[in-house]
Order: structure tokens, then C-alpha cells, then sequence
């Protein structure tokens, strides 16, 4: 019993109350995570990118169209989309199988604004201590105008966010256009704003309690771990029992584990954890503890490693399984070609004109005068080219037929579906069976010169015998 | 409750039960307090700025109800605002269609588009309780998908036909013809119908000339009197003979006999057959006026593309 209320004393939750100030150090994964961050620069600069003389990655929602580089897809291709997503669920469930947590340690929006927002902190208010001290010191005009400061550069940077995810939907050109003169509209605004806020709610406040509390994918990506993931993890039996450098005392003798008990690792933590008790739900792997500890062991002359990438597995001294002998990273890089060949085909074949047919129910077939029998289509045609076309179409089927309505090419402008009504009509005699199949084809010829075309298989009507 | 804590520096809560069994502190996290408080807040302002809280009976001068919020927004006055926005979108194509013909309207194909969607609703409305939802018709009432007219088929017949309505009329021939006459005469219109007018029996002509048929059916048994120089017929909405499309269905002997000998549209004759389209004009005996002439010049449009315009 003691020893349960023991654990509960020492296992602190970090529930917000205190801001952490983490120390900044550098080493090699400091290093990394500069260059993983470094590619959200895309974020802010891709909208200016042109391409054919347009924004080269536009989701045009008023319109419909989104434009990647030289091809447009419309809301018809989406299928793509869940396939895309499917595509990156699963790239996140390999690399924390393997990896643990290394999107959040890296690449993560949250750790990367945070990480620039406290940057910044230091650059103004100092470090760790210095804050401290500054947080608690009376206000005067000294500390006014840091933190005036420090929050407009904030609010700046999230403007900044939400400037650059508004330019990927509305265009870079027109937004700034448009936006500093009261040109947009309200959902451009609303985005702006609801962007700023957020980016300096989040980053600026919350940080790291976002991580613990409101983040659904660090829950998920918790229980996707096993004993042969590899984390940043402190080797315990190397480290322990902990103590400090002793004046005077011989390095060959000692009693004491590597760990030098400094807490620095701690220190740099900028989740608050201590990584020496074990791995837990805070550590988002940024690695940083290693380069802290790392500094520390070269300092007091140690191997360097007492925090390091390992897996579990490896810690207690069992044998690591070599990666491609795992099910898992099997199966979920079958998934993973699966959706992406998926992505590949759906891009290299979008066409460009998608035809759909619609037979008319009501009635199913009509008798003429002449005894023939008619069938009423509404053909609805795609246009998905950039340019407005004139399309044919033409009709077969087993047996003989006119096809009224689609004398003159059909006008389609480009992003549009345009409806048509087509009759087919069978003479009596030639109709052999209560259903024949036929098919229809839209033939057109895009401005390059190239023809294109689509087919669709319907059937056509007619009395039972 | 222990007077005096026994775990100083441990975060419990001060309460105790059988000396060491005690509750720890786990507050929430902060910034949950925070947004608790928030949305409270969120909560009132709301509940100020919109429709929301009930009102007791005898605080409200109408009697019950709830606080109107101080924005002034209801669904009914939203809903308002969205049938306003549509009725501007259709007020451009309307206003274009008032000025124009139906022929005009069908030479365009956007605004055919809107023609036919708009006037599939009023056809659902007015039209298909007779002639069926697409046109296919129902036993008594005329298909109107096919290239059938008696009254012909072109965009102005058409309008004449809504506008006007059309009763036609055949006598009953019970007392005129034997039963052997009119059994002839009811084979002949099925050997007609079968082979296109090719295979009609010397007989049933001689009747069908005999008994004034041709008055109405004319001389060529296809419904037409005569024809006018510039194209178009002269008829009284007698049934072409010739053709394979029964007015009354089924069709065949049984149902050709019985129109021959009971008429169509005949008070006094007790089985005859009923067919009247009522007139939805302004003109007299109209269902009072039930449709605006840029309405059934709509109608016109959609009937005319349901599959046998003229
Ligand atoms: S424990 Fe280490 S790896 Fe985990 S979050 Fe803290 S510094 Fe990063
Ligand atoms: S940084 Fe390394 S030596 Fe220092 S306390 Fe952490 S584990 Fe121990």
C-alpha cells in the first residue's frame, strides 16, 4: 500500500500549472529537428510557386477544381483523397512502430511552432533562469516592453500562418490583392483570424499541454509501440545507482552508475519529463535529452549513449529483431504500396472528359407511331480539361439504331458537367430481346490536337415478348 | 478526518479513512478550468445574443415563448433570407424567359436546362396525376413521351392544348352498326395498327367509309382532314388509325370494339369513354386559371423534350 501511494507521490502529472522553460542545447539532434522543421518553409512559401502561369498548388473550393502543378482534379477524382489519407495513417503507424513518436519529436506542427515560439522567448527574455525570474518580477517598463514584444511577434508569426494556409485556397496573388483592403471575404477573414488566435494560443500557451491533453494522435500513436521499438531511452543499468562527480575520487573505483545525476536531461525536456523513468506517455522523442546527456558524458569523460535511440528489447539485453523480420513493417508497407500505386494510377489516368449515363425510368421505353421502340438517356458529361470542348456522341448497340439529340457536338465548358437528353430508337423487328446492351461513347479533340474519349455501357428497352 | 496531517508534504486533500487510506490531489489541468469557465461564459453570451432561454407564462406578453435574444435572428427569418437568395438566382433566368418564346427558350441550352428543371415540378404538380411522372401515361390518358399527337406536337399546339384544355368527341355506334359490322370494323383497326394502314381488310374500308368514320378519321384513316400549303394539319383530334399507339389502352379488339360502339365523351351514352384535359389558361371554363402563361410556356418546353416533340 505505501509503496503504491509511494509511486503516485513521485509520478508528477504535468497538468499546465508551471511553464516549462526548457534549456536550449545543441548537439546532432538539435540539428535534426532544425531540418525537419526547415520543411514547413513550403507551408509559407509553396502558394508562390507558379506553374503554366498559375498558382502551382491551388484548392480552388469555390470552384471545385484543385490544381496540383499540371493537373486538376475534381471533386469526382476524391476517391484519391481518402487514399491519400489512408496513405498517410499509415505512414504514421511505420514510423512509430519503428520509431515511436518521431512525427511528434520532429515534424509536428505543435513541436515545431512551439519550438520557434520559445526561440524567440529565449532571444528576448533570456534563459531558462532568466525567465523564471522575469515571470516573477513586478511589472515595469522593462519587462512591458519584452513582453509587448515577445506577444506581438507571436501574434505576427501566427498572422503569418494563417495568411500562407488561406493563400493555398484563395491564391497567393489575389490574397494579397484582396486582403489588406477589405477585398475578401468573410471566410477569408474568419480563417485569418481563427488562424492568428489559434497559432498563438496554441504554440504560445499551450504548448506542451496539448501534447498531454488534446492531442488524439499522441494517444494513438502511445499504444502503437512494442519492446522492439526504438525511443530515446536512458539505460538503467548503466546509469544506475546515480550520484554525483566526487572531488578526488578514481574513476576506476567508483561506485556509482554513469549517470552523474545533473538533470539536464531534465532540463531540456520541453515536456517536462524526466526520460530516467523510463518511457512515458510526455516524451514526445525529440531526442534533445540525448544531445544534453551526451554533452554531459563528454564533459566527465564517459562513453557517450547513457540516453540514446534504443529499443526495449535491447535495454534488457535481449536479442533486437532486425526490422524486416517484424509482420508488422510487412504489412503495413503493403498497405502503404497498396494506396500509393493507388494515387499513381488515379493520377495517371484522369481523363479528360468522364461520361455518365442515366436511363429514364419513367417510362422505361416508349412505343412510336411506326411501331419502333425509344429510349430516353440524359448523358452527363465532364468536362475535367482546361479548356471548354465540343463534344460528339455516338451510340452502339448489337442491332441497328438512331441515336436523336447528339446531331451537333455537345458544348461543355471546362470544370463543368453538362446534362444532355438523348433518344435511341430501335425499330420493332430488330429487337431481339427485352435488353440489349449498349454503349455510348464521347469522342472530343483537346486543343493539342490529341483525341479523347469515354465510354459508358448502359441498356437500352424495350416491351417483354 | 484526521485533525492533523500525517503525510506532510504529500499532495492529498486533508481526508483520511483508517489512518492511511487517504485522497491525493489530481487537479485538472489548468487551461480545462480555463475553457470550463469559458464556455460558461460562451454559455450566457450566447443565451444574450440569440433566441434561448423559456420564459415563465406570466412574464411574457404573449404568454409563454422564450427570451428573443437581442440579435433579432429566428430560423423563420433565415429560412426567409434563403428562399430570398434562391428567388434572385431564378429571378435572371425568369426574367429572361418572359420575354421569349418557347422556341427561343428550346434554341438555348442553358436556359432549356432551367426550363426543365423548373417545369419537371410544375409537370409533378399539374401534370402527372394523368399523364404519369415522365410522360408514360396511364390507361385513359395519353403518353406523352412518344411522337403521338392528336392534337400535333409542336411547341404551339402544345401551349394550345395546356391553355385551352381538349375534349374530343366520337359518337357511339352501338345503335348505328351490327355486331358483325363492328367486329369488322374492330379487326380492320388492329390489321391497321399492325402494318402500319398497309394491311387494312376491303371490308372494314368500306365500312369505315360507309358509316362516316372518315369524317373525323379522314379520308386516310391517320386522323388528318386536310393539309394546309404552309405544312401544317387541319384535324379534330380524331386518332391516327395507321400507327401502332392505341388512345385508349390496351389496345386491341376488345378495346377498339368498345370505343366504336360506346364513343368518346358522350353524356348521354353510359360506358363511353372519358377524355378530358382540363384547360390551366386564363381562357373560359379554365380550372381558374390555374397556370401563368410563362408557366405553361415552360410546360410546353418540358413536355415538347420528354421524347415526341414536333
Ligand atoms: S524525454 Fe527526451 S526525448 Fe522525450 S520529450 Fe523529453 S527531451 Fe524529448
Ligand atoms: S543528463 Fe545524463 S548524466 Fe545528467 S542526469 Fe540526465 S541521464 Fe544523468
Amino acid at each position: 500500500m505505501d509503496e503504491l501511494y509511494a509511486e503516485a507521490h513521485h509520478w508528477e502529472v504535468n497538468t499546465g500549472g508551471e511553464t516549462i522553460h526548457a534549456k536550449r542545447m545543441p548537439g546532432k539532434w538539435r540539428r535534426i529537428k532544425w531540418l525537419a522543421a526547415s520543411v514547413w518553409l513550403i507551408f509559407f512559401l509553396g502558394p508562390y510557386v507558379q506553374w503554366n502561369g498559375r498558382q502551382a498548388v491551388l484548392f480552388d473550393i469555390p470552384n471545385r477544381q484543385y490544381h496540383l502543378f499540371g493537373v486538376t482534379v475534381l471533386p469526382q477524382d476524391f476517391w484519391m483523397l481518402s487514399l491519400l489519407l489512408l496513405f498517410f495513417a499509415i505512414l504514421l503507424a511505420v514510423a512509430t512502430a519503428l520509431a515511436g513518436r518521431v512525427y511528434c519529436g520532429y515534424f509536428c506542427f505543435q513541436t515545431v511552432w512551439t519550438d520557434v515560439f520559445t526561440w524567440i522567448e529565449e532571444r528576448l527574455e533570456g534563459s531558462p533562469p532568466q525567465r523564471r525570474k522575469l515571470d516573477k518580477a513586478p511589472v515595469d517598463a522593462r519587462k512591458l516592453r519584452i513582453k509587448v514584444l515577445k506577444h506581438a511577434i507571436w501574434l505576427v508569426i501566427g498572422f503569418l500562418t494563417g495568411f500562407s494556409f488561406v493563400a493555398w485556397f484563395y491564391g497567393a496573388g489575389p490574397l494579397w490583392r484582396d486582403f489588406f483592403v477589405g477585398g475578401a471575404n468573410a471566410a477569408v477573414y474568419a480563417s485569418v483570424a481563427l488562424f492568428t488566435f489559434g497559432t498563438y494560443l496554441l504554440a504560445g500557451w499551450l504548448r506542451e499541454q496539448v501534447c498531454f491533453w488534446l492531442c488524439p494522435y499522441a494517444r494513438i500513436q502511445g499504444v502503437m509501440l512494442d519492446k522492439s521499438t526504438v525511443v530515446p531511452a536512458y539505460d538503467v543499468t548503466r546509469g544506475e545507482p546515480r550520484g554525483r562527480v566526487k572531488k578526488g575520487e578514481i574513476e576506476e573505483t567508483r561506485t556509482t552508475g554513469d549517470c552523474v545525476d545533473c538533470n539536464q536531461c531534465v532540463a531540456v525536456c520541453p515536456t517536462g519529463v524526466d526520460i530516467r523513468n523510463g518511457q512515458q506517455e510526455g516524451c514526445i522523442t525529440c531526442g534533445l535529452c540525448i544531445d544534453a546527456c551526451n554533452a554531459v558524458m563528454d564533459k566527465v569523460g564517459r562513453p557517450r549513449g547513457l540516453i540514446r535511440y534504443a529499443s526495449l528489447d535491447e535495454l534488457e539485453g535481449e536479442s533486437v529483431k532486425p526490422m524486416l523480420l517484424r509482420p508488422r513493417v510487412w504489412v503495413y508497407t503493403a498497405i502503404l504500396a497498396l494506396a500509393l500505386s493507388g494515387i499513381i494510377y488515379g493520377l495517371s489516368t484522369l481523363a479528360a472528359i468522364e461520361l455518365k449515363v442515366l436511363h429514364e425510368r419513367a417510362p422505361l421505353y416508349v412505343q412510336l407511331s411506326d411501331g419502333s421502340i425509344q429510349n430516353k438517356y440524359t448523358l452527363k458529361i465532364l468536362n475535367k480539361s482546361e479548356t471548354d470542348l465540343k463534344v460528339g456522341i455516338s451510340a452502339e448497340a448489337p442491332v441497328p439504331l438512331t441515336l436523336m439529340g447528339a446531331e451537333e457536338p455537345i458544348a461543355v465548358k471546362h470544370g463543368e458537367v453538362t446534362p444532355a437528353i438523348v433518344f435511341i430508337k430501335i425499330g420493332r423487328s430488330d429487337l431481339d430481346g427485352e435488353r440489349l446492351p449498349v454503349t455510348f461513347v464521347a469522342t472530343t479533340q483537346l486543343p493539342d490536337g490529341t483525341q479523347v474519349s469515354a465510354e459508358r455501357e448502359n441498356a437500352f428497352f424495350g416491351p417483354s415478348r | 478526518m484526521a485533525e492533523h496531517n500525517p503525510f506532510p508534504g504529500e499532495n492529498n486533500t486533508g481526508h483520511f479513512w483508517d489512518d492511511n487510506i487517504r485522497e491525493l490531489n489530481n487537479p485538472p489541468p489548468q487551461w480545462w478550468m480555463i475553457a470550463l469557465w469559458a464556455s460558461l461564459a460562451w454559455f450566457i453570451l450566447y443565451g444574450i445574443l440569440y433566441p434561448m432561454f423559456p420564459v415563465l407564462p406570466w412574464q411574457s406578453q404573449e404568454g409563454g415563448g422564450f427570451t428573443k435574444g437581442i440579435l433579432g435572428w429566428s430560423s423563420i427569418k433565415e429560412y426567409e433570407q434563403g428562399v430570398e437568395q434562391v428567388e434572385e438566382v431564378r429571378a435572371q433566368y425568369e426574367d429572361q424567359i418572359a420575354g421569349m418564346s418557347a422556341e427561343e427558350i428550346l434554341d438555348d441550352p442553358g436556359l432549356t436546362q432551367y426550363t426543365l428543371a423548373s417545369a419537371k415540378v410544375l409537370f409533378g404538380d399539374y401534370c402527372s396525376a394523368c399523364h404519369g411522372s415522365g410522360g408514360q401515361g396511364n390507361p385513359g390518358y395519353p403518353v406523352l413521351a412518344d411522337d403521338n399527337w392528336l392534337y400535333g406536337g409542336s411547341l404551339a399546339k402544345i401551349q394550345e392544348s395546356i391553355t385551352n384544355g381538349r375534349k374530343g368527341a366520337m359518337t357511339a355506334h352501338k345503335d348505328i352498326l351490327t355486331e358483325a359490322e363492328a367486329d369488322t370494323l374492330a379487326n380492320w383497326v388492329v390489321e391497321m395498327g399492325e402494318t402500319q394502314g398497309e394491311g387494312g381488310s376491303e371490308a372494314g374500308w368500306k365500312l369505315y367509309n360507309e358509316k362516316g368514320c372518315n369524317a373525323c378519321h379522314g379520308a386516310e384513316a391517320n386522323g388528318v382532314l386536310a393539309e394546309l400549303p404552309d405544312g401544317s394539319i387541319v384535324t379534330v383530334g380524331a386518332a391516327n388509325l395507321r400507327d401502332s399507339i392505341w388512345r385508349f389502352r390496351p389496345g386491341g379488339y376488345e378495346s377498339a370494339k368498345h370505343t366504336i360502339l360506346y364513343g368518346v365523351n358522350q353524356p348521354a351514352v353510359e360506358q363511353t369513354r372519358d377524355a378530358v384535359m382540363p384547360a390551366f389558361g386564363d381562357a373560359a371554363g379554365s380550372l381558374d386559371g390555374k397556370l401563368e402563361p410563362d408557366q405553361i410556356k415552360k410546360l410546353a418546353v418540358y413536355v415538347h423534350s420528354l421524347g415526341g416533340g414536333q
